[in-house]
């Protein structure tokens, strides 16, 4: 075991592993992360703790993740590039590992301009870091653990044992390339990659493919995003606005007949539409199951945790094992 | 070139509102190409001012004068010496960052203002239209990103490939008038046949070369200097020890 975490057990025993995401508040109440928490215990492996996700301030994925672990859930603390240098950034991996942090996504984080993309004022003026992309992260990362060296080369007495995971956009864009950065990952070290949402199926098993013919499978185990759609409005906008996403028209349909289904009552219509994008994620998971080399899904509904446990349910992924 | 560009007449005045003697020196570089600073627009921003402190009724002589260069000590001691014999109260400068710097540390008790904003460096893609494409940041690595630069072009300065963050059109998450940088480089890595080129995975930077190491320095002898001579650069280095 690399680092002995809950979800590192689940994948070892072959198990399909189940992730789900808990986004922090943007104030100092830890109380809205045990909350989430209590809802959500005992329906993921590991959930993730975003970090300051759209470049928006929220209470720290450190402090969020040793809530969770206070709670009795697994964290798996995001780490982005963009706030910290590689000092802050190492820093804080032996201070999450001192913590009983088991689990670390590296990723680049969102650009600070789209902190002021939606209601909020956000920070689009900071300056940000980059010191390291997400790939040089999870190579100190590894080496910290496997090799008890720090960037520098300074020694390691007691190493952070973290299990390491990456991100990937595999119908992002440029899309030929895509494959060949998540070989960067696993070869710098990701023991996990949880990927973008994933709606076009059939491109995403397209880009499996070429992953297995790259040889990564087998070296690193691939959990499916799943984003579940609450409404129309939102499948549209991802459509449009979210980069590496791309929704088949099919599926915006049913969405959009789900909505006239309820004619001009308003409640109604949210429940019909909240219903429908349950069955989506349902039957994605389904899907995305089938194909070979997806070892588990990372699921997200973004404040709306009674999605995550009804979701988890109807796919028949509960109860989750224990060890 | 160093891209720059003429701030706004109202700052400008804030800066030398309590003056009677104002030398405003243009430099013939960078910032004439780029229409911020040269003659032509000392002439504009002296008139400018005249008129302001004329509906103020205040009597405010402006000089006008324009150094070849205000980066070279031959150009920019002559200003100086210039500022001095005149008895100007203060100056303003419509060079660079670099000749507002230079100047200041020559001028003694004469302040020195910044009559521009010095943006980046970049080419003239059309005619009055500039884009950044380096960030001088003192370890080169275009030979690897078939002449693209990573570092100024991708808006997260990203050295191993594009984040999630490219559209369908392939420009950058920050704003569709951005492109991806490095959906330009896989593109021309493509065009020209490299792409083993970003293969592997490129260590983190020594970002000493970049302004992180403090004020940099280049000292040369101008004399002949053989290519085999010269240390390799960090990155080099770093990709050697990769291996």
């Amino acid at each position: 075991m690399k680092a002995g975490s809950n979800l590192e057990k689940v994948l070892k025993e072959g198990h399909f592993a189940v992730t789900a995401e808990i986004g922090p508040p943007m104030d100092a109440d830890g109380e809205v992360v045990r909350s989430k928490a209590r809802k959500l215990k005992g329906y993921a492996d590991a959930f993730n703790i975003t970090d300051n996700q759209t470049a928006v301030v929220r209470l720290s994925s450190i402090a969020a993740s040793v809530i969770l672990l206070q709670e009795g859930l697994e964290p798996v603390m995001q780490m982005t590039c963009r706030d910290r240098n590689r000092i802050a950034i190492q820093s804080d991996l032996l201070g999450g590992s001192a913590l009983g942090i088991k689990n670390c996504l590296c990723i680049a984080g969102d650009h600070q301009s789209a902190s002021a993309s939606g209601k909020l004022k956000g920070h689009p003026g900071a300056k940000n870091v980059y010191d390291v992309d997400s790939i040089q992260l999870v190579a100190i990362l590894r080496k910290m653990r496997d090799e008890g060296l720090q960037e520098g080369g300074d020694p390691i007495k007691k190493r952070p044992a973290l299990l390491i995971g990456a991100a990937w956009t595999p119908c992002g864009n440029p899309i030929e390339y895509r494959p060949f950065r998540l070989k960067k990952k696993v070869e710098a070290g990701a023991d996990f990659i949880q990927t973008q949402a994933v709606y076009d199926v059939a491109l995403f098993e397209s880009q499996m493919k070429v992953a297995g013919e790259l040889g990564l499978l087998d070296k690193t185990a691939i959990l499916a995003g799943i984003i579940v759609p609450r409404s129309l409005g939102m499948m549209k906008y991802m459509n449009t606005s979210v980069a590496g996403v791309s929704l088949p028209e099919a599926l915006i349909k049913r969405m959009s007949d789900a909505k006239d289904a309820a004619g001009a009552d308003k409640e109604l219509m949210k429940i019909k539409q909240e219903e429908e994008g349950i069955k989506i994620a349902v039957e994605l998971i389904e899907q995305v199951r089938a194909i070979t080399g997806v070892r588990g899904i990372h699921l997200q509904a973004i404040e709306w945790e009674d999605a995550i446990t009804e979701v988890v349910k109807r796919a028949k992924l509960y109860p989750r094992p224990t060890f | 070139m160093i891209i720059s560009e003429t701030k706004p007449i109202g700052e400008i005045l804030d800066f030398v509102r309590d003056y009677k003697k104002i030398l405003i020196v243009g430099c013939g570089g960078c910032a004439t190409v780029c229409f911020a600073g040269g003659e032509s627009e000392v002439k504009t921003v002296a008139n400018l001012l005249r008129i302001a402190f004329l509906k103020q009724s205040r009597a405010v002589e402006i000089i006008e004068d324009c150094a070849l260069r205000q980066c070279e000590y031959e150009f920019a001691d002559k200003i100086v010496e210039k500022a001095k014999a005149e008895g100007v109260d203060a100056i303003l400068s419509l060079a660079c960052g670099v000749g507002v710097n230079f100047l200041a540390t020559k001028l003694g008790p004469i302040p020195i203002y910044p009559g521009v904003n010095t943006e980046f460096f970049g080419a003239a893609v059309e005619h009055g239209f500039w884009v950044e494409l380096c960030s001088g940041c003192g370890d080169c690595m275009l030979h690897l990103t078939g002449g693209i630069c990573p570092v100024t072009r991708c808006t997260k300065s990203l050295m191993n490939g594009p984040c999630g963050g490219t559209t369908k059109e392939g420009k950058c998450e920050i704003g569709p008038e951005v492109e991806c940088g490095w959906a330009l480089i896989i593109k021309r890595l493509k065009e020209i046949g490299q792409m083993d080129r970003i293969g592997k995975v490129i260590p983190p930077r020594d970002w000493s070369s970049s302004r992180h190491g403090g004020p940099r320095r280049l000292r040369k002898d101008l004399k002949l200097e053989t290519e085999a001579a010269k240390p390799p650069s960090a990155l080099e280095k770093n990709l050697r020890s990769s291996k």
